[in-house]
């Protein structure tokens, strides 16, 4: 459907990015060297078994937390050399994040969680828009205690793209929702993704869902394990599970 | 208004129970703060504002009989400003209606004009016509109290001959703000009141033409108040000065000080307790909301917001419950400081007295209010914002449970497994456990600290006036007399036993330090007065030196054994060296006892009476009273039921209306604790609750869980309460001790009892409620709710 971005521009790189979380005497080695490249505007679709490093390697590419070796290098920028302050920033500016447990405030309406966003960007679009984008229009005065799952979830994604990132970091966010409800949230994100150009990367369990992407990581024991190119990305209402 | 802000509104609305409770104990602290300080203030510049208009005086003296010419030369004294001279002398009445007879300090007004010092405020009617020597002005609350109007006449025994006066007026006087009457320990406006009269019906009436028996002095500013008392004492000397003293001995300035003072004890105090138990329950539910709210701290990292905004964010909701505290705290203080002052009126009479406590009270009590939740929310918020974004995402692990101790103990005795849940609950969160206690504890305190006021008052009122007072009635004579007054005393109808005392003003020193105080040299065989030693026992005056009450002896740093010069401010004067040979609690005065007989050995002249103590037989009552309005020696006659009368009605009034105002105060801290310390735990564990009912555990087995724990931890408080207590209870009585009342204590029983029975009583009741929303959890809402 979406042809693949023709001009290559890399905006995030990972070098022989490590994590490894210690639990006492026992060190898990959650990433065991991941280098990797995202490219302006395209659709990764992450896939791998559970425990195989797709979100601690999310949370890194978006600033969420430090490597343990390795260099992240957003566009000239090292990542890995900024502080809590600074990745704040980078993320604040650049990331938005979608998650599969939603993350709205219950105490806020939808327009309100994505206000949070609006209020503490620089160019971001009313609130009201980014809803429109997922289809909420109708929804903007509920709180999240009001909203399905779908709903919620697609307050969440209009809450990461309100202000325009250039990176939009999904982790399985249709892993809580059924097969017709998930589609409709990958539409928006695939809307998103054409309209705004933001580079989006999605974790996900379903294999079947890699066919909306243009690129395909599989991930095994913290490892890239292939890599492989879509040209042909299909809309999501194509795809089913 | 921002997203951020909202949440803050809509998360106050949501714990509002719990957020209601913090602040109604943070409002107990301002509220104390703004009552006592403002009170203190208020009184403080009404007072200042009212000596200031009226002059009142800064140096105080009395002789015998002093010659005006005097004047110039104590006028010429370094750092005397102006001088008055008056005449001042105590006259017995005979009151339309009042069987018994009441007594009245009269004072000389100038023979023209008004005063120069002490200037009387003219309420009603007009001051005395100069050229009528029968012409009067009384003090306002006597006039009052007895029904007497300007133009009203009253019969007065002066200078020994009955005599018809005519009120003119009512006047008030920064003198006598509170006015008690010789011999009295309570005001009692009916008996006793001041009759101001022109100077030459004075001089007629007290023979003292061309001479003065009182002074006063202002000073200029900078001037050294201790050598012109020094010079003053030597001019006087000669014509009988019984000691010239400072404000700090005038009666009326002392018992407002001694307000000020205790009123600055109930601020320094109360507050802090307060203000600490709210520190720690806010800690103890904002770390409680933070934890639940952990994920969305995390989601606020996540995109973009920066610490400080976090951080400002959850303190916006604490300044939130200080604000509430503050303003209900500003409000009830307000109110009650109207009350108090309202109070404050029926004992000083002050011309106005308005509550206006001013800025600083509020402004204060606000600041160190707000410190106090900020302080607590530090922690909670503190532990928050050190989250790494992508762990706080993550739900948090479940919490670390080990078998240890609890489970060594359960298991030894067999305890249910409710049980164990409780204890295993208290040892997996110590800290929340000790708020508890700490507040529980602070309220048991509370209650001892107030509840302790009645065993004080009844400690003191037994000792006054079952013990060291067993005489019905006291009459004062004119001049001192011979002993055989207790012999011709008997005569007198209804008379059963006459003890006469001899009482002087002295001046007590050792080393730089004195004192002056009264001396009461007394026959050691008395049966009507006594002394008491330190636990309320009546014990024989020693034979010979001195026996001082505690607080003087630690005021002239003496003890046991150590000499003290006396120095008698009536003929024959000289100092002499005597031992301290007794040292005693006395609640009330500061009366130093001597035996009479060792006294008038001193001085070489055969003993001496001016103070009469009769049992009286109260057949013969009324006889006895028409008798002593006639009798020329008699300067006044107090009944001892009506001091006493009049003392617990103060009791009653103020004291007791107190105590019942902060025991409902520490009340609120076991409530506020309590109910709060019960809803985290609801809220935590609906889930492990709720499956608890679906394994079929009836309602009451799992309300059991949440009830025992908040009780178990009540009960250990208790104790440590009690400790706490005694503490408060100390710093209390040392707080209100003044000059005139050093207060003992003494913490019965039923003191401990009560305060354990309310406590324990406010935290049942407060965790019962919260039970019923345990009842009303629906198992299986409770059971899907994911944490
Ligand atoms: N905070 C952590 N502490 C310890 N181990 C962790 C932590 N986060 C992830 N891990 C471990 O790192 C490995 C990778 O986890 P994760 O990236 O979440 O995998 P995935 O998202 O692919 O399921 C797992 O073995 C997991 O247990
Ligand atoms: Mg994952």
């Amino acid at each position: 459907m979406t042809p693949a971005p023709t001009a290559r521009l890399p905006i995030l790189t990972t070098e022989a990015v490590t994590k490894v979380y210690r639990t006492g005497a026992l060190a898990v080695h959650a990433l065991a060297g991941v280098s990797l490249t995202l490219y302006q505007s395209e659709i990764v679709v992450l896939l791998g078994a559970s425990g195989s490093g797709k979100s601690t390697l999310l949370n890194i590419l978006g600033g969420l937390d430090q490597p343990t070796s390795g260099r992240v290098m957003f566009r000239d920028q090292d990542l890995t050399a900024l502080g809590d302050a600074g990745l704040t920033a980078f993320r604040r500016a650049h990331v938005g994040f979608v998650f599969q447990f939603y993350n709205l405030v219950p105490s806020l309406t939808a327009r309100e969680n994505v206000a949070l966003v609006t209020e503490i960007a620089d160019h971001p679009m009313r609130p009201e828009e980014a809803l429109e984008r997922v289809g909420l229009a109708a929804r903007l005065d509920h709180f999240p205690s009001e909203l399905s799952g779908g709903e919620q979830q697609r307050v969440a994604i209009a809450r990461a793209i309100a202000k325009r990132p250039e990176i939009l970091l999904c982790d399985e966010p249709t892993g809580a929702l059924d097969s017709k409800t998930g589609v409709t949230v990958l539409e928006a994100l695939v809307e998103v993704n054409r309209d705004l150009g933001t580079t989006t990367a999605l974790i996900t369990h379903n294999a079947e869902i890699r066919r909306i992407a243009h690129r395909v990581i599989y991930m095994a024991d913290g490892r890239i394990a292939r890599v492989e190119e879509n040209t042909s990305p299909m809309a999501p209402a194509e795809v089913s599970w | 208004m921002r997203a951020l802000d909202r949440k803050v509104l809509r998360d106050l609305r949501t714990i509002w129970a719990q957020a209601l409770a913090i602040a109604l104990v943070l409002a107990c602290g301002v509220m104390v703060l703004v009552l006592s300080t403002g009170t203190q203030r208020s009184l403080t510049e009404t007072r200042d504002a009212y000596y200031e208009r009226h002059r009142f005086a800064d140096v105080f003296a009395s002789a015998t009989r002093a010659p005006l010419g005097l004047l110039p030369r104590i006028a010429a004294i370094d750092g005397v400003a102006q001088v008055e001279a008056r005449i001042v002398f105590t006259a017995m009445l005979d009151l339309e209606g009042m069987a018994e007879p009441a007594s009245a300090r009269v004072i000389s007004l100038p023979a023209l004009g008004e005063p120069a010092l002490n200037l009387p405020l003219l309420r009603s009617g007009r001051l005395p016509d100069p050229l009528q020597p029968d012409e009067v002005a009384l003090s306002e609350p006597f006039a009052q109290a007895n029904g007497l109007q300007p133009g009203d006449r009253f019969r007065a025994v002066l200078n020994g001959r009955l005599r018809t006066l005519v009120v003119t007026g009512h006047l008030l006087s920064p003198e006598y703000i509170y006015t008690i009457g010789p011999g009295a320990m309570m005001p009692d406006d009916t008996h006793f009141g001041l009759i101001w009269m022109r100077e030459p019906a004075a001089a007629a009436a007290s023979d003292l033409d061309g001479a003065f028996n009182d002074l006063t002095l202002s000073l200029s500013r900078g001037a050294h108040t201790e050598s012109v008392i020094a010079e003053l004492d030597r001019i006087l000397a000669p014509y009988g000065g019984t000691g010239a003293h400072g404000r700090d001995r005038q009666m009326s300035h002392v018992f407002i000080e001694g307000e000020l003072t205790q009123l600055g004890a109930m601020a320094r105090v109360l507050p802090p307790v307060f203000l600490i138990v709210s520190a720690f329950l806010v800690n103890m539910v904002l770390g409680r909301l933070i934890a639940l709210e952990r994920q969305q701290i995390g989601l606020f990292k996540a995109i973009g917001y920066a610490t400080a905004e976090i951080v400002l964010h959850y303190l916006k909701m604490t300044i939130g419950i200080g604000v509430l505290g503050v303003l209900i705290g500003w409000g009830m203080g307000w109110w009650l400081g109207h009350a108090m002052t309202t109070l404050y009126t029926e004992y000083f009479r002050f011309p106005w007295l308005d509550y206006r406590p001013g800025a600083a009270p509020l402004v204060v009590s606000g600041l160190l209010a707000l410190a106090a939740v900020v302080i607590g929310a530090v922690r909670a918020v503190a532990a928050a914002v050190r989250l790494a974004p992508a762990v706080a995402m993550s739900p948090p692990a479940p919490p670390v449970f080990r078998r240890g101790w609890v489970g060594d103990l359960g298991a030894a005795l067999a305890l249910r497994q409710t049980t164990m849940m409780i204890l295993r609950s208290l040892s997996r969160w110590p800290g929340r456990a000790a708020v508890t206690l700490f507040g529980v504890a602070g309220s048991v305190a509370v209650l001892v600290a107030s509840f302790v006021t009645f065993d004080i008052i009844d400690v003191v009122m037994e000792d006054i006036f079952d013990k060291a007072n067993r005489q019905d009635a006291t009459l004062l004579l004119h001049r001192a007399v011979g002993e055989r007054a207790e012999l011709d005393a008997l005569s007198l109808p209804g008379v059963l036993l006459a003890e006469g005392v001899y009482a002087v003003p002295i001046r007590l020193g050792h080393g730089s330090r004195s004192k002056l105080v009264s001396l009461m040299a007394r026959d050691p065989a008395a049966r009507l007065t006594r002394v008491l030693d330190d636990d309320g026992r009546p014990i024989p005056l020693p034979d010979s030196g001195v026996t001082l009450p505690e607080a003087l002896a630690d005021d002239l740093g003496l003890r046991l054994g150590d000499r003290v010069r006396i120095e008698l401010l009536a003929p024959p004067r000289a100092p002499w060296d005597v031992t301290v040979t007794g040292i005693i609690r006395q609640s009330m005065g500061q009366d130093v006892q001597m035996n009479r007989s060792a006294l008038f050995a001193l001085m070489n002249e055969a003993p001496q009476v001016n103070m009469l103590n009769l049992a009286i037989d109260m057949a013969s009552l009324s006889a006895l009273q028409a008798q002593i309005k006639e009798t020329p020696a008699a300067a006044g006659f107090t009944l001892w039921a009506d001091v006493r009368g009049a003392m617990e009605a103060t009791m009653n009034e103020s004291l007791i209306t107190m105590t019942l105002i902060f025991s409902a105060l520490g009340m609120l801290i076991t409530i506020g604790v309590v109910y709060n310390a019960a809803r985290i735990q609801l809220a935590e564990r609906a889930h492990e609750l709720a499956s608890l009912r679906v394994l079929g555990f009836r309602r009451s087995e799992v309300g059991y869980v949440l009830v025992a724990e908040q009780m178990l931890l009540t009960v250990v408080a208790v104790p440590v309460g009690w400790v706490a207590g005694y503490g408060f209870a100390r710093l209390m009585t040392q707080g209100f001790s003044t000059d005139i009342i050093s207060l003992p204590l003494m913490i019965s029983q039923a003191t401990y009892a009560q305060s354990a029975l309310t406590v324990l009583a406010a935290a049942l009741a407060s965790v019962l409620l919260v039970r019923r929303r345990l009842d009303r959890i629906d198992i299986v809402t409770a059971l899907k709710q994911k944490e």
